[in-house]
């Protein structure tokens, strides 16, 4: 706990860059995470967000650019960092040939970890990942929640102080997801440093203590989830339908309302202090949308408005 | 922070001196699914030692043995079979199993995201297929001592001198593999190791085949390796001897260096 006590950052990256050939995947990622805080990546599929993950882990060397994780550089150090580590990617790798308690002795055994102490570890985690009635079946009879819940629990064998989170819930059910945010909380609340990457706002928002907006290798903007929709939106956000022929041609008459209009192919957004109030003008300039949604502005909205693209494709 | 020297870096993201770990995996794996597999493993030269051996042994009769001597059919092919089945587990456990560990079930991936490098891996999995050929040659060898196959003292040394063969294929074996990327390119590897077991003087002498054809073959690894094991089955030796173990020193250290740059390429780039 060296890092946490002297309040320096858990991780420091400046200019971080990663190249294949001559594309840029990450291209000059400056920033900090302190200790016990939850870290969020929010950007869209290819932002260069798991290749950050993988530099900090020490599995992918940088091209160029600083980078310490505990104050070690990950390039040099990869298994020592690694230690310190909880890694759960992007898509399950669990041990398929191994059973669901073995999965987490085994992989305590690459961190070089006593027996003595990795089989009653391994109940507590199988407890906390409520899985423990599953402990001696195969992996590949597990649903995809308790597949993720396994990952999760085998990233904690080692009692990391730090946490790395590929998308952790993509592909989940909404059920499987809140068991899995509630697992993520209580890790949170007992002082785990989490960094995750995510394309789901809602995520973000649940999640994470400080967020940098990715896009293209590149940081857009970093604050509080909060912090972002009130820099980079209105308070309330008016969503118009009018048929994909006639969303364009809306866009015209409706212009003047609220703050900023955003034409989407599939929908109209108006941002506004006020929705109720935007639709009702829009009602009284005599313009009928199909449907009509009145809303908080989201992280979807402040990625919207730096890229000018929304988040999911 | 403190920049070591360059070797001392390269050395300390490679390896975490964890093998083991790797190697108790592996054999807790083993014993949950794979076992029908090896069974299946050591049958496989003791079926070819008795169809050949004993039924083409009977219109055969006695050949010429590494020494001049008399010797029967069997006893001529079967230490030509513990190279070959040395050389099939070895190639087995390093290219199709590795592919399948490496592409499919993302076994590396995760191991190389704790403590581990991936010279603890490549260790580890070498040193299974090495267990595993060494099980096999235990196996074998009892059958050719109780088939009184093996006349010689020397046979016992037929054992760590499969696991040397084994190694040799198993490093160079899983470095190949390093550079497949579909199922297609794996079969690449049947289509070297069919002829070369059934040419590489496993049934026959070399001096059959025209000088050309000798060349070839005794430049392949498991010439070599036939005729190391058949030398030592009957304790006749000869300068040749020290060729055939320097062949595969070579080829382990090729292979070795070989695995560590691709599992690094691959794993840590």
């Amino acid at each position: 706990m060296r890092a946490a006590a002297n309040g320096q950052p858990v991780i420091s990256a400046q200019d971080l860059r990663k190249c294949y050939g001559d594309f840029a995947a990450v291209d000059g990622l400056s920033f900090e995470v302190q200790a016990g805080e939850s870290f969020g990546l929010l950007g869209p599929n290819g932002a260069g967000k798991s290749t950050t993950m993988r530099m900090i882990g020490g599995v992918s060397q940088r091209t160029s650019g600083t980078l310490a994780v505990m104050g070690l550089d990950p390039d040099d150090h990869g298994p020592e960092v690694r230690a310190h580590l909880g890694v759960v990617p992007q898509q399950d790798n669990l041990d398929e040939e191994l059973k669901v308690r073995d999965n987490l002795v085994v992989y305590g055994r690459y961190f070089g970890l006593p027996l003595s102490y990795l089989r009653p570890k391994a109940d507590e985690l199988l407890e906390f990942a409520q899985l423990s009635d599953k402990a001696n079946a195969k992996v590949d009879s597990l649903s995809g929640g308790m597949k993720r819940r396994l990952t999760i629990a085998r990233a904690l064998i080692n009692e990391p102080r730090m946490l790395l989170l590929d998308e952790p819930t993509t592909g989940l059910d909404p059920q499987a997801r809140h068991i899995l945010w509630d697992r993520l909380f209580r890790l949170k609340e007992s002082g785990v440093t989490l960094i995750l990457t995510t394309h789901h706002m809602d995520e973000a928002e649940q999640l994470c203590d400080r967020l940098i907006v990715v896009d293209k290798g590149r940081i857009m903007a970093e604050g509080s989830p909060a912090e972002l929709i009130r820099r980079y939106s209105t308070r309330e956000v008016l969503e118009l339908r009018f048929g994909s022929q006639r969303n364009t041609t809306a866009v015209d008459e409706l212009r003047g309302i609220g703050d900023r209009i955003e034409a989407l192919p599939d929908r109209v957004l108006i941002y506004a202090r006020d929705g109720e109030a935007a639709l009702e003008e829009a009602t009284l300039r005599g313009l009928h949308p199909v449907t009509s949604l009145v809303r908080r502005s989201s992280l979807e909205d402040v990625f919207l408005r730096l890229t000018g693209r929304s988040l999911v494709d | 922070m403190r920049r070591q020297p360059a070797t001392a870096r390269v050395f300390r993201a490679l390896y975490s001196g964890n093998a083991r770990a790797v190697i108790g995996r592996g054999l807790l794996a083993t014993r949950s699914s794979n076992w029908m597999v090896m069974v299946s493993g050591f049958f496989e030269p003791v079926l070819y030692l008795l169809s050949m051996g004993l039924g083409l042994g009977a219109l055969v009769g006695a050949v010429e043995g590494p020494a001049g001597q008399e010797i029967s059919y069997a006893a001529y092919i079967a230490p030509a079979l513990l190279a070959v089945s040395a050389m099939n587990g070895a190639v087995y456990d390093s290219t199709w199993n590795v592919f399948f560990k490496m592409t499919f079930a993302k076994l590396y991936e995760s191991m190389l995201s704790t403590s581990l490098g991936p010279l603890d891996v490549a260790i580890g999995e070498i040193f299974l297929a090495l267990l595993r050929g060494a099980l096999y040659a235990t196996g074998f060898t009892a059958v050719m001592m109780a088939m009184g196959l093996a006349t010689s003292p020397w046979a016992l040394l037929l054992i760590p001198a499969a696991v040397l063969i084994a190694f040799g294929f198993a490093s160079l074996g899983m470095g190949i593999t390093s550079f497949m990327k579909t199922f297609q390119q794996m079969d690449w590897i049947n289509f070297v190791m069919l002829p070369m077991f059934l040419f590489s003087a496993t049934f026959y002498p070399l001096d059959v085949y025209p000088q050309v054809v000798q060349w070839i073959i005794q430049a392949l690894p498991l010439w070599h390796g036939v005729e190391l094991l058949r030398q030592l089955s009957v304790g006749v030796f000869s300068p040749a001897t020290a060729v055939h173990i320097l062949y595969y020193l070579v080829m382990i250290l090729v292979g070795m260096v070989l695995t560590t740059r691709r599992l690094r390429q691959l794993f840590l780039s």
